[in-house]
């Protein structure tokens, strides 16, 4: 069963959805009690920074998730999802999750893209991936965000994406699992790697 | 790289996909879940469902129809029509969408956009800007499905609506929409110029060269097209073809739909 952080603003429906269609039960996860319930975690990305990190706090599940993953717990940080496990961010004051060093940083003015980086782009698997099992190591996916994460360790990065910079759109670490596109929006592609999550 | 969105755009009345010219004389043109479904196997990069019935009796409807496509399609749809506040939002959300678009209501009440965005993030609030020419290089924006003029420059309403937050604008040109001769570029062109976040271009797209124009000399991320997919006069895959011979950067993986 996986439980998936319910903020209450935003579209998860979407990514149940994607988990019922793999056969996978989802759990609904506003309480810590039922964090303990569950073998994955789904962190999805809704809203802004500080929204998000008040929330975890006020539920009380800001430790509750730290425990969890310091337990071995599989955790998939899907866009805010993936920022809120740094440290901090450029978007708003409240501390990140800071189950992996590094911060988030919006995209610089001087890119000659629009931004919110909106759409289909590439991302370049490196070899160490183990979420992109059977996924192209060049795919598209759906990206919608204004900011991404450096990481301090370049080793938990194993994927890389190009807009005006190059960044790390996929983290893995262990148990710790990001990616700042939305697989659950992502067609073929996306529906492999929930699937390949499903087998951490 | 990113790729150029090639976004078909069903215009829903009465649960039924309907096609406008110069928003008036609306036609039937299919069931809207069998279609979102056709144009995301197809290839779609995006969805744009426009509720142009919306009141607020009818809310029920969009949401179920919402629920209903969501449950059929992986890639993300953006609803539209007669959003009126925060909650209208929200519900849209909660049932499955990814972004609304917002068109009225953003004018009467500026403030739905810095509270949406606040709220879900910019990426879900794009803002649909209906433009008339009124004179050289100089826009109106028209509000209830372009009838009625509101006075305001079409510039100065971009960067406002940026400023507030929006994510993206999906921008129409009254004049050039259902003609089939198609965009005003000097539009496109004057909009992309002065902000920083992606416009999508609407109305007037008649022949491929149509699509490469706006989204290079325009300037344009992305393309919402109604009439030419609706009547397959051209599919997304000729469309996407030709812009790779091109050499616009176009997704060319299929969405095959594993999910169901």
């Amino acid at each position: 069963m996986t439980g998936i952080i319910h903020y209450g603003a935003g579209n998860i429906f979407s990514i149940i959805n994607c988990l019922d269609r793999c056969g996978e039960r989802v759990l609904m996860i506003s309480h810590p009690d039922r964090l303990k319930k569950v073998e994955r975690i789904v962190l999805p990305g809704v809203g802004a920074f500080d929204r998000g990190i008040e929330y975890l706090k006020k539920t009380c599940l800001y430790q509750a998730i730290k425990d969890e993953s310091e337990k071995g717990k599989p955790i998939l940080g899907i866009c805010l999802g993936l920022q809120m496990f740094f440290e901090e961010s450029e978007e708003g004051k409240q501390n990140g999750l800071g189950l992996l060093p590094g911060f988030v940083r919006k995209f610089p003015k001087e890119i000659k893209f629009p931004v919110p980086h909106m759409g289909w782009n590439t991302v370049r698997f490196y070899r160490n991936s183990r979420i992109s099992n059977k996924i192209p190591a060049k795919s598209s996916f759906y990206f919608a965000h204004s900011f991404y994460a450096i990481p301090q360790d370049k080793k938990i990065i194993s994927g890389t994406t190009t807009y005006g910079i190059k960044f790390a759109s996929v983290v893995e670490k262990n148990n710790i699992i990001g990616v700042q596109f939305h697989p659950e929006k992502s067609a073929k592609n996306g529906f492999i790697l929930i699937q390949n999550f499903l087998k951490i | 790289m990113l790729t150029k969105r090639i976004i078909p755009c069903l215009d829903v009345k009465n649960g039924k996909v309907v096609k406008g010219i110069h928003f008036e004389n609306l036609k039937d043109a299919g069931d809207p879940v069998i279609q979102a479904k056709y144009y995301s196997d197809e290839g779609a990069d995006e969805l744009v469902f426009l509720d142009i019935s919306a009141t607020i009796e009818k809310r029920k409807t969009i949401k179920n129809l919402v629920r209903d496509v969501a449950s059929n399609i992986s890639i993300p749809f953006t609803v539209g029509g007669g959003i009126g506040s925060i909650k209208d939002i929200l519900i849209l959300l909660e049932n499955g969408a990814d972004k609304v678009s917002i068109n009225t209501c953003a004018i009467k009440n500026p403030d739905i956009i810095y509270n949406g965005a606040k709220m879900f993030g910019s990426q879900c609030i794009v803002i649909a800007i209906d433009a008339k020419r009124i004179a050289k290089k100089t826009w109106q924006v028209y509000i209830e499905s372009g009838k009625i003029p509101t006075g305001i420059d079409v510039k100065n309403w971009a960067k406002k609506v940026e400023e507030l937050g929006a994510g993206e604008i999906l921008l129409t040109s009254i004049d050039a929409d259902g003609t089939m001769n198609g965009y005003d570029i000097e539009l496109m062109r004057c909009i992309t110029k002065i902000v920083k976040i992606p416009v999508i271009a609407s109305g007037g797209a008649g022949k491929l060269q149509h699509l490469y124009d706006v989204l290079t000399l325009g300037n344009a991320s992305a393309v919402l097209l109604a009439s030419l997919l609706h009547y397959r006069m051209l599919t997304i895959k000729d469309i996407k073809n030709f812009l790779f011979r091109k050499k616009i950067p176009v997704r060319l993986e299929k969405n095959e739909n594993t999910c169901s």
